[in-house]
């Protein structure tokens, strides 16, 4: 039987647009998804905003041991002239509880001593169990007739760039890409993998590695809308602003998507059910949420994790990011991230494609 | 006539405890422009051999020649050729049937517009429907136009019918025979055997992964015999005093089968036959409890090859 030789479809009926173009209708038409993918982000970080905004005066929760009632009473007073000071007099059984539970900063234990000194009971773990008692003690040496040999001026250091949410937000940048790749990729091919549709794929001339960068390209897509959602969020809620190139955070917003969009697509390259391939998933984001400095800097785990830390692909992207936007680095000084990251993508994929299971 | 289809000493091992022997030394030729039937009970191996056929499943051993062209050399150019439809496929719900077969469209060098392909299966007003929410029998109609859509010359079809209520099943064959008029070649396989005996050209019967008969539908209900049947049970005593021999010297009986609850007589001439039956039950003095007859079916066919019935599951 004679047939016409290869005709070329038209531009947007070729395969790998007929792919993309069904994972995001798809995806759009599944209203859970589309909140998963981009409300819950948003809510997150306004429940951190919130959590971590600036407080220029924090409240400092101080109890006294009330069982010398008269000294007790004169450490509360002499507190109580300083607003920032929360006193509260308490028997010291209570305090101690209430040290313990971090319901309070710090318990002052009036006049031990002969010369009618005091006692601070603290938890030198928590910075704010150190911050009260130096400055309890600042407040009672004073009033007890301390004078400052030196002549000391504060200042707040309240500059956008610098505060905590303009360190979080491109933590939370990195993390909504890695979570995003992940469980979208793996939950959907595993369904694809149930459902019988990879097998019935298998039975046309599709290409595989069409069908696999269908997957991932449109991946990227779905997360463009997600990043650009919060970073605008951020800008008029918190007023984080972007300090590098807009076009150097979109590229890194991409090669990360690209990244774990190829590492979701090996993760879930054999596995047969939903919570095989969940499991798998949690094992691989684990450390990464841990280790890799989405809400503290990374720098806090010992020398010899650092290696280690410095490997993962959540690390390249966050310290990247986080070099452009906050430090308004270029693209090119990251260059050794860039490339770890396209490394990630890349060989997941060609991984993934000789992995993968089909029926 | 050259061949669409040709494969020799067909077998699949699958590995386990014990192993499963699922296609034990098949052969089939099926020529161009046929309608094939492969008809057998469940398990019988059919599935396992058409996914052979179709590339999915790798054969223990054999020869499988598909077009003139082999798996493992050819793939890509057998693929452009052939069209599938699985036994289950749950095509992505949340896309619209337009849709889907534009998808599919996508990896065929050739074929048909998606919406001729709607058109071939009566699918064109629900061009904008979400699969999700097709009927069975549409659902099933839209899995043979993803079939159709690279226009096949070769079309396989695991099961097509199955679960189908009447009238969807008829609006199927209408559709199969609508493709073999176009002088195209069909492979399907089913457990139904009106299906068998009114859609397809030649049938090969399958049971225990082999092929235990091979012809036209009406040269397999020939090779009985005789193209009626006579069913009947005696009440009381049932059959331990009718002896199979005295029954097949009847006029114009050519074969009795005794199953479990009822005879079957294979009968060329019912009308020489049923005065005869009745005098010889009375000559015995067995009282008759129902009897019917009907022209004679590849249901027939089977049970007098396998010695049970078509609905039984085969045991291992």
């Amino acid at each position: 039987m004679n047939r016409p030789s290869k005709t070329r479809r038209p531009w947007g009926q070729g395969p790998l647009i007929q792919i993309m173009l069904s994972r995001l209708r798809e995806f759009y038409r599944e209203p859970e998804a589309v909140f998963w993918a981009y409300g819950f982000p948003l809510i997150m970080t306004v429940a951190l905003g919130i959590a971590f905004r600036n407080q220029t005066d924090q409240p400092i929760a101080v109890d006294v041991d009330n069982t010398q009632s008269a000294a007790a009473e004169t450490v509360q007073e002499t507190l109580e002239k300083a607003p920032r000071f929360q006193v509260r007099l308490k028997p010291l059984e209570e305090c101690r509880i209430r040290l313990r539970m971090g319901r309070t900063d710090l318990v002052v234990l009036p006049s031990t001593g002969a010369d009618g000194g005091y006692a601070y009971w603290f938890d030198p773990a928590r910075p704010e169990s150190q911050l009260a008692r130096n400055s309890v003690d600042d407040a009672l040496q004073r009033a007890a007739g301390r004078k400052d040999p030196l002549a000391t001026q504060d200042k707040e250091m309240v500059e956008p760039g610098g505060r905590y949410i303009d360190f979080l937000v491109p933590g939370l940048v990195a993390i909504g890409l890695m979570a995003g790749g992940l469980w979208g990729i793996g939950f959907v091919t595993v369904d694809m993998r149930i459902r019988k549709l990879l097998k019935r794929l298998l039975a046309t001339p599709m290409s595989k590695s069409n069908f696999l960068l269908g997957i991932m390209l449109s991946r990227l897509v779905f997360m463009i809308p997600e990043v650009i959602v919060l970073l605008i969020f951020s800008r008029f809620a918190f007023g984080v602003v972007i300090q590098g190139s807009i076009v150097a955070v979109a590229l890194l917003v991409l090669l990360g998507a690209f990244a774990f969009a190829g590492i979701g697509l090996l993760v879930a390259s054999r596995a047969k059910t939903v919570e095989a391939v969940s499991g798998l998933m949690n094992l691989v984001m684990l450390p990464m949420w841990i280790l890799s400095g989405t809400f503290f800097s990374a720098d806090r785990f010992p020398d010899v994790a650092q290696p280690f830390i410095k490997a993962l692909p959540l690390t390249q992207l966050l310290t990247a990011l986080r070099a452009v936007m906050l430090e308004g680095a270029t693209l090119t000084s990251q260059w050794a991230n860039v490339a770890a990251l396209l490394a990630w993508g890349g060989i997941s994929f060609l991984l993934a494609l000789r992995l993968f299971r089909w029926q | 006539m050259s061949l669409a289809i040709r494969c020799q000493n067909l077998t699949k091992r699958y590995d386990g405890r014990p192993p499963v022997d699922a296609v034990r030394g098949l052969d089939l030729a099926v020529e161009d422009g046929e309608c094939f039937g492969l008809l057998g009970p469940n398990g019988a191996g059919k599935t396992t051999t058409i996914e052979i056929l179709e590339g999915l499943l790798q054969a223990t051993s054999g020869e499988v020649e598909l077009l003139g062209m082999r798996w493992g050399q050819d793939d890509y150019a057998i693929r452009q050729r052939i069209g599938i439809s699985l036994q289950e496929t749950k095509l992505a719900e949340k896309l619209q049937v337009r849709e889907t077969l534009s998808l599919f469209r996508s990896f065929y060098d050739q074929g048909m517009e998606p919406a001729e392909a709607m058109e071939k299966v009566s699918l064109g007003e629900k061009a904008r429907t979400w699969v999700g929410k097709l009927s069975g029998g549409q659902r099933q109609r839209l899995a043979v136009a993803c079939a159709l859509v690279g226009d096949p010359d070769l079309l396989f079809l695991d099961e097509p019918t199955t679960g189908l209520d009447p009238q969807s099943r008829r609006e199927l064959w209408e559709i199969i025979r609508d493709f073999g008029r176009r002088g195209r070649t069909v492979l399907l396989t089913t457990h139904y055997m009106d299906e068998a005996e009114r859609l397809c050209d030649r049938v090969a019967i399958v049971d225990q992964g082999r092929v235990i008969a091979l012809g036209t539908p009406r040269e397999l209900i020939a090779s009985l015999g005789g193209e009626h049947v006579i069913q009947f049970t005696v009440a009381a005593d049932p059959q331990s005093r009718l002896i199979r021999a005295e029954l097949e010297s009847l006029p114009s009986v050519e074969t009795a089968i005794t199953e479990a609850d009822h005879v079957s007589l294979a009968v060329s001439q019912p009308h020489l036959a049923l005065p005869a039956l009745l005098a010889h039950l009375e000559s015995r003095q067995l009282e008759l409890a129902s009897l019917t007859t009907r022209h004679a079916s590849l249901e027939d066919v089977f049970v007098r090859l396998a010695g049970r019935s078509l609905d039984e599951e085969t045991s291992q």
